[in-house]
Order: structure tokens, then sequence, then C-alpha cells
């Protein structure tokens, strides 16, 4: 009697597993059959590094790398901000802070991780948007920037807690070693720490982008939504991920227009992809 | 002359007196052994010559620790000078996760800025050199330290500790992870070493300290109860508790 339950349960748990998986595989199968049929009209090139993005005109224009230099330099900015502050914040937190003030600091670091993207997008279109608009003179303040400094915010959580991870982690006579070579606590930390860190800290900044460049409620409420190609950061752009949300409920389904955003779903997958196994080395190499 | 004398040296784990009024003073150029059994206290006496047991929570000291004649326990103490001339090497091996050159190189780097290349090569192949590894690893410097065997480690970490140009190395238990022929090894090199610097070494092997060492200080329970001539403890030691400890009695 035991042992059948024992089995029944054993075999539902493989269940689920193989779910998880079986489901998986299915969505990058249906990805691929409504994604890949847009190539039938454009070519994979003219796709990829086409300038325009017109998919409702006639015939239909669907060139996305507008959508692509969108994504990239929002994701780009994003980094530039928020890698500096998450791993100094890192540093900060795993060396420096006293107990009282780490433990507050991981607290707000969480509940960083906790706000809802579309509260970020909307605070960010309230307050910052009309700062960048004043402060460059610009007709319009919903640019790159305004969505590469919201999405730091939310890279920061990921990069902080990954890269304090990394941190906590290294063996202490690295810092005693240090120490009594007469290294002071900085010289200790650039030298010796953040090398020793190096690989982890490389894995918190890839999984922080990973999060950046799949975000899609903050930047399609700040970023202009306008598919031209960036001629700076101080441009309203567009990003993958945006255009999908935007357009996808307007598409005809069957349509032209239909399956190039389901193509734009297999880029992002293969960036996201690329992203996460990237991390995934680093991680491994650590151990 | 002593090198470093410690005076009524007390200290504090939180509650706990790890060391009571530690009276001893340590020659130049001799080896001095620090014995006795887990938990004495030998270990917090050597940390407190370099001020190590600052990075350990909840740590009070009083009496004091006269290195060339000038105090370290007070504030005004300048811990980056007295670490560079009190340098450590610790039980377990441990150099940084970087190459065996930049290993060796880190000292030049943090204490003197723009240092030619020709002077630091001439630096790395010095330290090993009188590590007498350089022979095996000339070939091999941008490799990772941690690469190297446990041995190869522990003496890397000596030549980087060379390489500041200290007076006085603290060897902490240093060979308690190695077998017996690279022990061995080791103890020939500080046989080399002790003509240019005085070694104070904590070890939990008493056979080792009456090899190596010239002086020998025994410690029970916070106490240094007997200090003298390393052949004096062994052959004729004055205290009751030395003697047992030394004929196996606990321990």
């Amino acid at each position: 009697m035991r042992k059948i339950k024992e089995f029944i349960i054993e075999k539902m748990i493989l269940l689920c597993g193989l779910a998880a998986i079986f489901f998986v595989g299915l969505i990058f199968l249906f990805l691929l059959k409504e994604g890949l049929a847009v190539f039938k009209m454009v070519g994979p090139f003219d796709f990829l590094f086409g300038k325009s993005w017109y998919p409702i005109s006639e015939p239909p224009k669907l060139g996305i790398l507008p959508l692509i230099m969108g994504s990239l330099l929002v994701t780009l900015g994003a980094a530039i901000i928020s890698i500096p502050i998450g791993v100094g914040c890192a540093v900060y937190i795993a060396e420096i802070a006293p107990g009282k003030t780490k433990e507050i600091l991981k607290a707000g670091i969480e509940l960083l991780a906790a706000i809802p993207s579309v509260v970020l997008g909307f605070i960010g279109m309230v307050t910052l948007v009309p700062l960048v608009k004043n402060l460059f003179h610009l007709p319009t303040g919903l640019t790159a920037l305004s969505g590469s400094i919201m999405l730091a915010f939310m890279a920061m959580p990921t990069i902080v807690s990954i890269a304090e991870d990394a941190l906590y982690s290294i063996p202490r006579n690295y810092k005693e070693g240090a120490f009594a070579l007469g290294a002071t606590h900085w010289q200790t930390i650039w030298r010796v720490l953040l090398p020793a860190a190096s690989s982890g800290i490389l894995a918190a900044v890839m999984l922080g982008i990973g999060r950046v460049i799949g975000e899609t409620m903050a930047v399609m409420m700040i970023t202009g939504n306008a598919a031209v190609l960036p001629q700076s950061i101080l441009v309203p752009i567009r990003t993958l991920t945006a255009t999908v949300a935007a357009e996808m409920g307007e598409a005809v389904v069957g349509s032209e227009h239909y399956f190039a955003l389901f193509a734009i779903g297999i880029v992002l997958f293969i960036i996201s992809f690329i992203i996460n196994v990237t991390a995934d080395l680093f991680l491994h190499k650590k151990q | 002359m002593a090198k470093i004398v410690t005076q009524d040296l007390n200290l504090w784990y939180g509650n706990f007196q790890a060391l009571k009024s530690v009276n001893s003073s340590f020659e130049a150029q001799r080896i001095t052994a620090i014995i006795g059994p887990s938990g004495c206290g030998k270990s917090t006496l050597l940390r407190v010559l370099n001020r190590m047991n600052d990075l350990t929570e909840g740590v009070r000291t009083e009496g004091k620790v006269l290195v060339d004649g000038s105090d370290i326990l007070g504030a005004e103490a300048d811990l980056v000078s007295l670490r560079k001339k009190v340098g450590m090497v610790f039980q377990r091996p441990n150099p940084f996760p970087l190459s065996i050159y930049e290993n060796i190189a880190f000292g030049q780097r943090i204490h003197s800025g723009g240092i030619k290349k020709e002077d630091l090569d001439a630096l790395v192949e010095r330290c090993l050199k009188s590590i007498l590894l350089w022979d095996e690893l000339k070939d091999k410097l941008n490799k990772s330290a941690m690469s190297l065997s446990l041995e190869q480690k522990q003496r890397l970490c000596i030549a980087r500790l060379i390489a500041v140009k200290p007076d006085v190395l603290l060897m902490d238990e240093p060979c308690s992870t190695l077998d017996p022929q690279a022990t061995a090894r080791i103890e020939e090199l500080m046989h080399e070493l002790k003509r240019d610097y005085t070694i104070i070494i904590v070890t939990h092997n008493m056979q080792q300290a009456a090899r190596i060492s010239d002086d020998t200080g025994f410690m029970l329970l916070g106490e240094l109860v007997e200090f003298g001539k390393t052949k004096d403890i062994f052959m004729a030691p004055k205290d009751k508790r030395t003697e047992d400890y030394i004929t196996g009695i606990y321990g």
C-alpha cells in the first residue's frame, strides 16, 4: 500500500517537471511557427536591418532596425547608470556598511525590486519626463534617456543582490592576506575582492541587463514610442517589447503585421537566451 | 635587542579573556615558537602583534605592545606601516586569485605608485629566488596562483610578504595543511630566512618547535606560562604545567 502511494506521488512530481518543459517547448514552437511565416513576405536581412517600420502602410514596411536600436540604446543607457551604482552599492553593503545600515539597505533594495513596473513608469511619467524636458529644453521629455533612468532602477536590485552575494562568498582569508600586507580597506576591495568576485559580478550585470531588455510597461509609458532610428539619447524611441505590446491588439490575425510581431518575439527570445546563457557561464566559472 | 615586547597584555573577546597579562620579548634574527593546546591564546597573541585582531568584532586590549620601542596598540598607531613591518603568513595558504606575478607585485603596487616594469620584474625574481621557487615557476609567472600546490601556495604567500620588506614574519601554523615533506622544506626555508628576519611561529606541533626555534613560549588558558630558550623549555622546564604538556600528559 505504502509502495503504491510512493509510486503515485513520484510519478505526479515527474509529471509536473515534464509539464514545465513541455509548455516551454510548446510556446517556442508556436512562436517559431507564427514568426517564421513573415520571412515568406520579407527577407530576414530586410527584416532585421530595414530602416522603416510602417506595418499598416500599403505595402507594409517591416524593418525592425529602429526598434532594435531603440532597445539597445535604452538598455545601454540603463547599464551605464545602473552598473556603477549597483556594484558600488553591493560593495558598500558587503564590505563597509555596519550591521544595522546593512539590514536597512538590503530591505530597501528588496522593496525597490517589488515595485511593479507600471508604477515605475507612472512615476517616471509625472516626475522624470517633465524634468528631462525642461533640463534639456526639448519639445518632449519622452526620450530614451528617461527610459534609461527608469530602467536603471529596475536593473539595480538584481545587480545589487547578486553582486553582493558574490562579494560575500569570497573567502575571508583573502581579505586578511591583503590587510596583513598593509593594504588599506579600499586597496583590498579594489585589488583583491572585486577581481575575486568578478565572475559573479559579471553574472549580476548580465541578469540585470536581461531584465532591462525584456521590460515593457515602463518603457512604453515614457520613451515616446517613435519607431525611428535614434540619432541621440534625447529623442523619443521605441523598443522591441513596446512594439509587440502596443500593436498586437490591433494587428489582423494572419496578416504580415501579425507575423512580424511574432518574429520580433523570436528576436527578443534569442537576445534573452544569449544573455542568460552568458550569465550562467559566468556563474559556473565562479564555482 | 628585543624587536617586539609585550607588557601586561590583556585581551578580551567580548567577555571572554583570551590573554592574561602576557609579558614576552621577541628577539631579532631568531625564531621564536609559541606552543600550547588549542584555545590557549597563542594565535590571538600572534594576531595582536600586527593588529589583525582589529578585524574581529568586540575585541578589547589593555597593556602595551612595543615594536622597535613604540607602542602599536594606541589609537594613533599607523596600521599600514605596522603591517608593512610586521607581516603575517596564515594557517591556510591564501594567495590572491591573481597571477603568480601579481601576487608578489601586490605589495609594491599598493605601497608605491609608478614602479618601473624592470624593477618589478627584478623584485618578483628576487622574491621567488628567496623562497626557492624561481626555477620551478619562472615560465609560469602569468598563471593563476590558484593552480599551485598547497606547499607552493604557502611559499608564494611568504614571497608576497618578503616583497614588502618586513622586519618580522608572523607565522600562524604555516605547515598545518602540508604533508611532512613539504613541512620539512618550509622549515628549511624558515631557517634560511632567519638571517634577515625576526620570525615568530605559532605551532601545534611540539617537535616542530623543538626542531626550528631558538626561543619558545608555552601558553595555557591565556597565560604565558613559561618563556625561554627552546633547549631549556624542552630539557628542563621550570613549570610543572610546561613539563606535563611537553611530556604529553595533556594537550
